[in-house]
């Protein structure tokens, strides 16, 4: 329980802060977002009954989650839609496995999923001899060269047009070099076109599930979604289980939100509500649809009436997008699935909030996030309320890891306090020396020096308040207003 | 297949699991009213519809056909000579299908507009022609279900008749859009179609044609789908 802890978000970023591209990318993306989605919003009462609106459809969804559980799955059964549940990620991929084996498929084309990248199952099913290819551009770009998104909407916006033409001209065959956006996309289109044509499955994730239709849909914007869920003869679709929704009609206004919220459109290019498989007489689609409902510690998050919150996430980035941190530092640096706020907030809840303490450490508090997301997710209290989790064992929490961020200095210097402050006299006398001699003390000693690394180092008063109020009290009491 | 019965077994206990944990966290509880009067906001008259669907669809490079009731088989013609595409792939079983081979026929039974670009049935499933479909198509032709004003957009339901492939994988798509159905906005489309009552195996919104800003968010267009939307609009508001 007293193990030192991990850290990886204090190092990783500033490693990042460090690199001038990195940083420079993200300055520009971030400020053409933000103003984008401004933008959208025009009315500032509107967006916030839209937002009044969003937050109280994914509230009732969550309050009735398991019944609309059950009404989708019983839906979709009745549709065609074979439907699988996970409790953790290695269930989900012996799953989505299970599935390509027994249909014989050794290739399988994708489209975004972010709850793919939380299950890792590229690298697992390339282990089982299936190639996975990533077919939104972005993921494309970055499986190129074997990294993770940075950004949950835009997963290769790290990069820049030159390195991204670098990379094509080394990693694509017969590609030559060109910075032209338009003939980078079009080298891409003409790769994975024919890969979309060859594919034995196509998987996708799930942007909002319908309970009263058992149905599927999907925001995109490059049809690579459709592709993949369209053109080859089998889909497979994976959600977390917080995305139902109870009717069709509840869906336009979160879509609506989503799309303004995430990149400044009004619109995507399409939405595509998939219901069942090819049907009677059609003479395309997938002859089969399965799906694969996912909890991997949400079920969790569900239990604790505050941090359920979390769940009401519709995953549009803005957060990220308004972070001074994240526009900083960039995507990477979290070394998590989801990087940014919401992923400050949710992957400390899936893995633990002792593993990942830095994450919940790593943000001064202003409270952008909170203030823009479209589903009025609490996130500032909701790290606060995490940061209080890792270093305490509250009998009625059931947050992963709970008191596991508590080191042995913390706990010594607790201690420490807690023994001055029960005895008065020995108070007195640490306040004495702390005040006499504070100043001698060097800023780089251990405890101190992670003050001073990046401040100047606090110079005690000469005399403590209880002193000082002491004496004035005996010279007859003057006043300091 | 010991493999699917285990993962079946495994995907049922997980399941129990999952909705036992679910409803022993406690939901219920009153549940926060829903407020639609933002949604309820969103509407105009016919012919404003018509004007802010254009617009809307403009602005994301959707270029349009002005037709009427009497002539749009003809602007599609017209079009397709004019662009010098080889083919059109079009659902003969469809009403719209099915009027624009008809009026094609009549034409060129009447001498006019030999040659020029044939129009392809997509009368067989996908597995008979998927190549063909990929690499020697210049063109697909849908009807529309309707539009949405407020952002712009065209309502499809892919079916028998009009398969769906046939408005994403051809390099240009070619949509059939009557004025008078042109909703306020998804929400409101969605309760006219009776969408949240019954639904086909597909069914989608197209607002453009395929884009991308993956790359230094500078748009492009024509990434995976449609590098072009072409929307022939048939202003029937008159006769509505």
């Amino acid at each position: 329980m007293h193990a030192e802890l991990e850290v990886h978000f204090r190092d990783s970023a500033a490693k990042a802060l460090l690199d001038p591209q990195l940083r420079a990318n993200f300055r520009r993306a971030m400020d053409g977002l933000m103003a984008k989605r401004k933008a959208q919003f025009p009315d500032p009462a509107d967006l916030q009954d839209l937002r009044d609106l969003s937050t109280a459809i994914r509230s009732r969804s969550l309050l009735n989650l398991p019944d609309l559980l059950e009404q989708f799955e019983a839906n979709c059964t009745k549709n065609g839609i074979r439907v699988h549940w996970a409790e953790t990620c290695e269930e989900a991929n012996e799953l989505i496995l299970g599935i390509l084996q027994s249909k014989g498929a050794k290739t399988l084309v994708k489209g975004k999923s972010m709850v793919s990248e939380e299950m890792h199952l590229n690298a697992f099913l390339e282990q089982h001899g299936i190639e996975a290819l990533e077919s939104d551009l972005g993921e494309y770009i970055i499986q190129l060269d074997g990294e993770t998104p940075s950004h949950i909407i835009m997963p290769a916006i790290h990069k820049n047009k030159d390195q991204i033409a670098r990379q094509f001209s080394q990693k694509i065959k017969d590609a030559k070099y060109t910075e032209d956006v338009d003939e980078l996309t079009a080298m891409a289109r003409k790769v994975l076109r024919q890969k979309f044509l060859d594919a034995d499955a196509g998987l996708s994730g799930v942007n909002f599930a319908v309970a009263e239709t058992g149905t599927l849909c999907l925001v995109e914007n490059e049809g690579n979604g459709r592709m993949s869920t369209h053109v080859p003869p089998l889909h497979i679709a994976v959600m977390g289980l917080e995305k139902v929704v109870a009717r069709l009609e509840d869906v336009a206004p979160l879509y609506a939100i989503l799309t303004r919220s995430a990149t400044g459109q009004a619109v995507s290019t399409y939405f595509n509500l998939i219901t069942g498989p090819r049907g009677t007489g059609e003479k395309d689609g997938p002859q089969d649809v399965h799906l694969v409902i996912l909890d991997n510690g949400r079920s969790r998050i569900y239990a604790d009436p505050q941090l359920r919150a979390t769940l009401r996430c519709i995953r549009c980035g803005a957060c990220m997008n308004h972070c001074p941190v994240y526009t900083r530092v960039g995507g990477h640096a979290y070394e998590a699935v989801y990087p940014g706020p919401i992923g400050k907030i949710l992957t400390p809840q899936m893995e633990g909030v002792g593993v990942r303490h830095d994450l919940i450490h790593g943000s001064s508090l202003c409270g952008a996030c909170g203030e823009v997301c479209p589903v009025e997710i609490p996130i500032p209290e909701i790290l606060v309320r995490l940061r209080r989790e890792a270093t305490h064992t509250d009998a009625g929490s059931q947050v992963a890891g709970k008191g596991t961020g508590r080191t042995r200095t913390e706990d010594w210097a607790w201690r420490l306090w807690a023994g001055l402050l029960k005895r008065p006299r020995l108070y007195r006398l640490a306040a004495w020396f702390a005040t006499r001699f504070g100043k001698a003390l060097p800023a780089g000693a251990p405890l101190i020096q992670n003050w001073t690394r990046t401040r100047t180092k606090p110079v005690p008063a000469r005399r403590s308040l209880q002193e000082r109020m002491r004496s004035e009290a005996q010279s007859g009491g003057t006043r300091h207003d | 297949m010991t493999d699917a019965t285990t993962s079946s077994a495994a995907s049922s206990s997980a399941r129990a699991a999952i909705l036992s944990r679910l409803r022993a966290a406690g939901g219920g509880g009153p549940l926060p009213p829903l407020d639609v009067t933002v949604l309820e906001r969103r509407q105009w008259p016919a012919r404003e519809r018509m004007e802010r669907l254009r617009k809307g669809m403009e602005a994301v490079h959707t270029e349009f056909l002005e037709a009427t009731p009497g002539n749009w088989t003809a602007v599609a013609r017209a079009f397709c000579d004019r662009e010098g595409l080889k083919n059109l792939l079009y659902g003969p079983g469809s009403e719209a299908g099915a009027r624009l081979a008809a009026d094609w026929a009549a034409d060129r039974g009447a001498g006019q507009g030999a040659g020029g670009t044939q129009l392809m049935p997509y009368d067989r499933p996908v597995e008979a022609f998927k190549d063909e479909l990929f690499n020697g198509v210049d063109a697909g032709f849908t009807g529309t279900v309707g539009g949405v004003a407020e952002t712009g957009g065209l309502l499809l339901m892919p079916d028998a008749a009009e398969p769906r492939l046939m408005s994403l994988v051809p390099p240009i798509h070619l949509a059939l859009l009557r004025a008078s159905t042109i909703q306020d906005s998804f929400w409101s489309a969605v309760k006219a179609l009776g969408w949240g009552r019954r639904l086909p195996p597909n069914a989608l919104m197209i607002s453009g044609p395929s884009k991308t800003a993956d790359i230094e968010q500078t748009l492009a267009y024509g990434v995976h789908g449609p590098k072009r939307l072409i929307v022939i609009l048939v202003d029937d508001l008159e006769l509505a």
